[in-house]
Order: structure tokens, then C-alpha cells, then sequence
């Protein structure tokens, strides 16, 4: 079973980045526990290199590059069951 | 120049500066809004490859193009962006669609990322100069747009107090009618510049317009403008050009001494004369004589001719004992043939400002200018002569200018019509016919500040070239080319009427200048 890898962009601790963070911990809590998940959070305004080479266009951003379909979510990510649905998880095996 | 307290950035664009009153207002956004097609990119990208030649590096936000689509595509200007990248004088921001992403929005976003990847890119390279390139694109990835609006009023403001001067393009659905679509000329409206590929009698017109500088000047109306290989956009302020050329009252030959005579001494240097006539009548011919008038006082002249080519221009010289070849070898004459149709009127202007530059006559013909007025609309014909007169003045040149008449007999051309007013002298040759005869007239209708002859007098061709000659005495009607022959003998009474008693004084100057 492959690991599940995520990137969240955000520009700074705004609501929005702070919503977006506590929808995605309850996800991985609650909904993907005994899946292998690792969750990365980026600050653009403190590595805008960083978006730059990954093209972030808004924030907040949420990246999933593994496992596959690759996906790519903008927005505060409102609720839980609406982003396993969007991201194809968890994974079926 | 003028009184503006408004700082200006000279966009280094050929003659937009000119209609600019100086360039773009520094510091602030310019809304640069077009229609599909219009050039917007290349404004967009010449923006920063002409401050990048004066040592200002700049940032190009990419929301269409890819870096790599543009890095190729403006080559062809000369523009080596990729080089510039290297050198640290240009920075993309990436924003075009990636083939792979799919956007998906859960719940609300803003742009912050791309706020920060601005920022970042402005402050890494120290840009003075931003082009954004084109919003609609942007628009129509995401589909909340009153965020979107914001956002880009949040990043104009950004700007603003990094102290870059920005372009930014948008889209337009129509070339008359709201300033740019999504409603984005609300957030940038202080100076809007409006792109034009307009479709006037199945030819395209490409012209820009500053609609707006707020709190400061600029020139009013469209201007054309052409996009050339190696350069980018080049515009042709027309309107603009200052009518305060000198003239002179120097006068030199037109190579035939007895023209010289009827124009009162000879043509003046500064000054476009109009040749018209119907085919035939021998108007290369005077084009031919004044250009070897010319070199003959070691004067360099250039010739463009659009209707014969070159060998039969040289054929039809000798035939008139003159050498072309020989003075090009001497490298004081210059022949250039093209056929008008090759490329826009446009085009054409700047190439022959560019010949004329380089090859610095002090004669400069052009052989038929109604050649050239097939390919154009009556407006960018009349703006075409305008611009290449005004040329012409400037440098201190005299010219001449050909326009060929429709019919045979009598009658006025079109070029006549629409660009007699800018010419100083007006010559017309005429088929007469004469007691079932076909004969040759010619009169000097026009002479500005001089006087001249008014007769209409016969002239033949013959292998020395032309030979004016005598009055028509006993025929009138001539220049309607509805002829009206009168006998000897009335001519004898009216002479007699009114004694040729004002021969010695000049004649007044009687000709229409409207």
C-alpha cells in the first residue's frame, strides 16, 4: 500500500489557511488512520520559491501526488467528506 | 514638453512614446486592452525588452502563453528572452495552464500565492518594468470572479508600492464597446490603452489609442501601428507629426530647363511635387529626368517605383538617354522596385523610411503612389502619404511624387484627390486631342509660394526626353477632357481685346490652395 503524500499551500495564518489545516487533520485522524500519511505545509510568503516551481495560483492549495490520480484542490476545504471524495480516498485496495 | 506633474516611463515602443507625451505614467498600471489578435502579447512582452535595453529589468506574468511558447515566439523580434533569464534582467511568473492540473475548488480561496510569487520575482531581479499577459485567461480558470477581481486589485496595489511600472492585458469581445470583459477596467482604470485589428474593405488596420491617463496628457485618437519582424510594434504617430517643416525657398532643377521656367525657376527643395497624368503621358519619364537631374549635380537620388520593374525602368532611361546603371555604379542613385501588394501600406512606410535613412538622398521620387493606393483604405492611404511627406520634408529632400489618372482624357485620379492638399506643386500631363490627332499637355496647376505658368502646353518625347513647346492656343476644355476647338480667328479677335500688356510682370499666383 502506497504512502499518501500532501502539500498544503498557504500565504500565511489566515482563517482560511487555518480551516483548510484542521479540515485535513480531521480527515487524516478520523478518516485515513492506519494509512501511512504525510502532510506538508507550506508558507508561501516564507518560500515563495517554493510555489513558484510548483505554479500555485491561490491559496489555500492542497497537492496529492501519491497515490495516483494526481490531484489538485484550491480553496478552505470545507468539509471532510466532500475532500475524500475530490482526493480518491482512501485508497481502495 | 508639457507641464505634467506625472512622472513618465519611456516604453521604448516606436512612437507610442511620441503619442505618450513621454511614455507611461511610472508607478501605475496601464490597462492594455484588445480583441483576439490584436498584439497584446507583443506589447506586453516589447514593454520589457525595450526596458531591459535601457538597463530596467522586468517581470512577465504568464497566464496564456507558456514561458516556453514565449521565449520562442519572441524570438523572431529579436527579443532573447531566455538569454535575459540567464543575465538575471527577466523573470517569468508561471501561471498558463498545465496540461496535467484539473483544478478542483472545495470551499473559498484567494490568490495569495500568486501575490507572493510576484512579489518575490519583482524583488529577486529588482524590476522596475511587470507585464501581465492577459487576465481573461485567468477568468476563465476560476469561476468565482468577484475573487478574482479582488485579488488582481490587491496585486495592482502591490505594485504600486513596490513602485513598478505594469502593463496589463486584457481582453475585449469587440473593437467598439466596453474598455475589457469580467468587468476589469473597474480596478484599472486610471490608464487604459485600447489595441485595434480592425477589417476596413477586407484589409487589416491595426491601430492603438490611449484612451485614458489619468490626471495627465497624451495624444488623442488612433494611431496605426504595424508589428515588424526583428522590432515589434512600431507605431506611426500620424496625426502627431508637427507641421513646422522648414521650407525653403532654394530651388533646384526638375531636369528639364523649360519646366524649371514655367514653375518660376525650378522646383523648391523641401517640398513634394505631384505629378498626374493618365498612363502613357510620361510620367516616369519626369520622374526619370528628375532623378538624373540630380545626380548629374552630384545629388544622391532614390527612386522607388511600384508599377515597372527594374529592368524595364532602366530600358525605358536609356531610351531617354540616361544611364541608371552607370549611377548606381557611381552610387548616387538608388532604384528600388517593389510590387505594392507584397506587404501592408504600413509596412511599406517604414521600409521606405528606412531606405530613405540609409541611403540619405537629397531627391526622392516615387513612381505611382496610385499603385500603392490599391493595396490600402482611403484612410491609410491619405495617412501613408501624410506620413512619408512629412518624412520627406524633414530631411531636408525634394520630392516627387507620381499619381496616374483613371481615364485617358481629362478627369482626376483618386490620389489626386486625397492627397492634393499636402503636395506644394501639382503638375498634370494630358492626352489633347488635337484634329484627329493625339497630342501631349502639360500645365502647372499649383506652385505653393511662387508663381507660375498657367498656359497648358503641348510637349513631345522623343529619344532626349521630353520637349515642352507652344501653347494650346485654339482649344479649350482641355484638363475636362471635353475638347472644344475654337477657329484662329476668334483667338486673333480676343487677343486683340485684351493686349498681352501683362507680360513682363509675374504672373499672380492664381492656383487653388485649399
Amino acid at each position: 500500500m502506497s504512502k499518501i503524500v500532501l502539500h498544503l499551500y498557504i500565504a500565511g495564518q489566515t482563517p482560511r489557511a487555518e480551516r483548510a489545516i484542521s479540515t485535513l487533520r480531521r480527515m487524516i485522524e478520523q478518516e485515513l488512520a492506519g494509512h501511512e500519511c504525510e502532510l506538508t505545509i507550506i508558507d508561501v510568503l516564507a518560500d515563495p520559491q517554493q510555489a513558484e516551481n510548483q505554479k500555485i495560483l491561490a491559496t489555500p492549495t492542497l497537492i496529492k501526488s501519491s497515490p495516483p490520480p494526481y490531484r489538485r484542490v484550491i480553496g478552505d476545504l470545507s468539509s471532510v467528506t466532500d475532500l475524500l471524495n475530490v482526493l480518491n480516498l482512501p485508497p481502495q485496495s | 514638453m508639457c507641464a505634467d506633474q506625472i512622472e513618465r516611463l519611456p516604453t521604448g515602443i516606436t512612437g507610442f512614446d511620441h503619442i505618450a507625451n513621454g511614455g507611461l505614467p511610472k508607478g501605475r498600471t496601464t490597462l492594455v486592452s484588445g480583441t483576439a489578435g490584436s498584439a497584446k502579447t507583443v506589447f506586453a512582452a516589447q514593454f520589457l525588452a525595450a526596458g531591459i535595453k535601457r538597463g530596467e529589468p522586468g517581470v512577465f506574468v504568464t497566464f496564456e502563453e507558456t514561458p516556453e511558447a514565449l521565449r520562442r515566439n519572441m524570438l523572431g523580434f529579436g527579443w532573447d528572452i531566455a538569454r535575459w533569464e540567464a543575465e538575471g534582467k527577466w523573470a517569468f511568473v508561471d501561471v498558463s495552464p498545465q496540461p496535467e492540473e484539473e483544478l478542483v475548488e472545495l470551499g473559498s480561496y484567494d490568490l495569495g500565492a500568486l501575490l507572493a510569487r510576484i512579489e518575490h520575482a519583482v524583488r529577486s531581479i529588482g524590476a522596475i518594468r511587470l507585464s501581465m499577459d492577459s487576465l481573461g485567461a485567468i477568468f476563465t480558470r476560476l469561476n468565482d470572479s468577484r475573487v478574482v477581481r479582488n485579488e488582481l486589485l490587491r496585486i495592482v496595489s502591490t505594485l504600486r508600492r513596490l513602485g513598478v511600472t505594469a502593463v496589463l492585458t486584457a481582453e475585449r469581445t469587440q473593437e467598439y464597446g466596453e474598455i475589457a470583459r469580467y468587468g476589469v477596467e473597474e480596478f484599472v482604470s486610471d490608464d487604459v490603452v485600447i489595441l485595434r485589428n480592425l477589417l476596413e474593405d477586407e484589409k487589416r488596420r491595426r491601430t492603438v489609442e490611449i484612451l485614458k491617463f489619468r490626471g495627465t496628457s497624451h495624444q488623442k485618437g488612433s494611431f496605426p501601428f504595424t508589428v515588424i519582424p526583428g522590432e515589434g510594434i512600431h507605431v506611426i504617430p500620424l496625426s502627431a507629426i508637427e507641421l513646422k517643416q522648414r521650407s525653403s525657398s532654394v530651388r533646384t532643377t526638375s531636369g528639364n530647363a523649360e519646366l524649371d521656367r514655367m514653375c518660376g525657376g525650378g522646383f523648391f527643395r523641401d517640398s513634394i511635387v505631384l505629378v498626374s497624368g493618365a498612363t502613357g503621358t510620361g510620367k516616369t519619364l519626369m520622374a526619370t529626368t528628375f532623378m538624373a537631374a540630380g545626380v548629374r549635380q552630384n545629388e544622391r537620388s532614390l527612386l522607388f517605383a511600384f508599377e515597372e520593374s527594374r529592368d524595364q525602368l532602366f530600358r525605358n532611361a536609356i531610351g531617354w538617354g540616361i544611364d541608371f546603371e552607370q549611377m548606381e555604379r557611381d552610387g548616387l542613385l538608388r532604384v528600388i522596385c517593389n510590387y505594392p501588394e507584397v506587404t501592408s501600406l504600413e509596412d511599406q512606410l517604414i521600409f521606405m523610411k528606412a531606405e530613405i535613412d540609409r541611403f540619405r538622398p537629397q531627391r526622392v521620387a516615387v513612381d505611382s503612389l496610385s499603385a500603392l493606393e490599391r493595396v490600402a483604405t482611403i484612410k491609410g492611404f491619405r495617412e501613408f502619404v501624410i506620413g512619408l511627406t512629412s518624412f520627406i520634408k524633414h530631411q531636408e529632400m525634394a520630392g516627387l511624387y507620381t499619381a496616374t489618372t483613371p481615364t485617358l482624357l481629362g478627369g482626376s485620379s483618386i490620389t489626386e484627390a486625397h492627397i492634393s492638399t499636402i503636395t506644394d506643386s501639382i503638375i498634370l500631363l494630358r492626352y489633347v486631342e488635337l484634329f484627329g490627332e493625339m497630342r501631349r499637355g502639360l500645365t502647372v496647376l499649383k506652385m505653393r509660394g511662387s508663381s507660375h505658368d498657367k498656359d497648358i502646353r503641348e510637349f513631345t518625347i522623343d529619344s532626349r526626353g521630353m520637349h515642352i513647346g507652344r501653347p494650346f492656343r485654339n482649344i479649350s476644355g482641355i484638363l475636362s477632357g471635353q475638347f472644344t476647338h475654337i477657329a484662329p480667328s476668334e483667338i486673333d479677335r480676343l487677343s486683340a481685346m485684351f493686349r498681352d500688356d501683362e507680360g513682363d510682370e509675374p504672373a499672380r499666383d492664381t492656383a487653388p490652395t485649399n
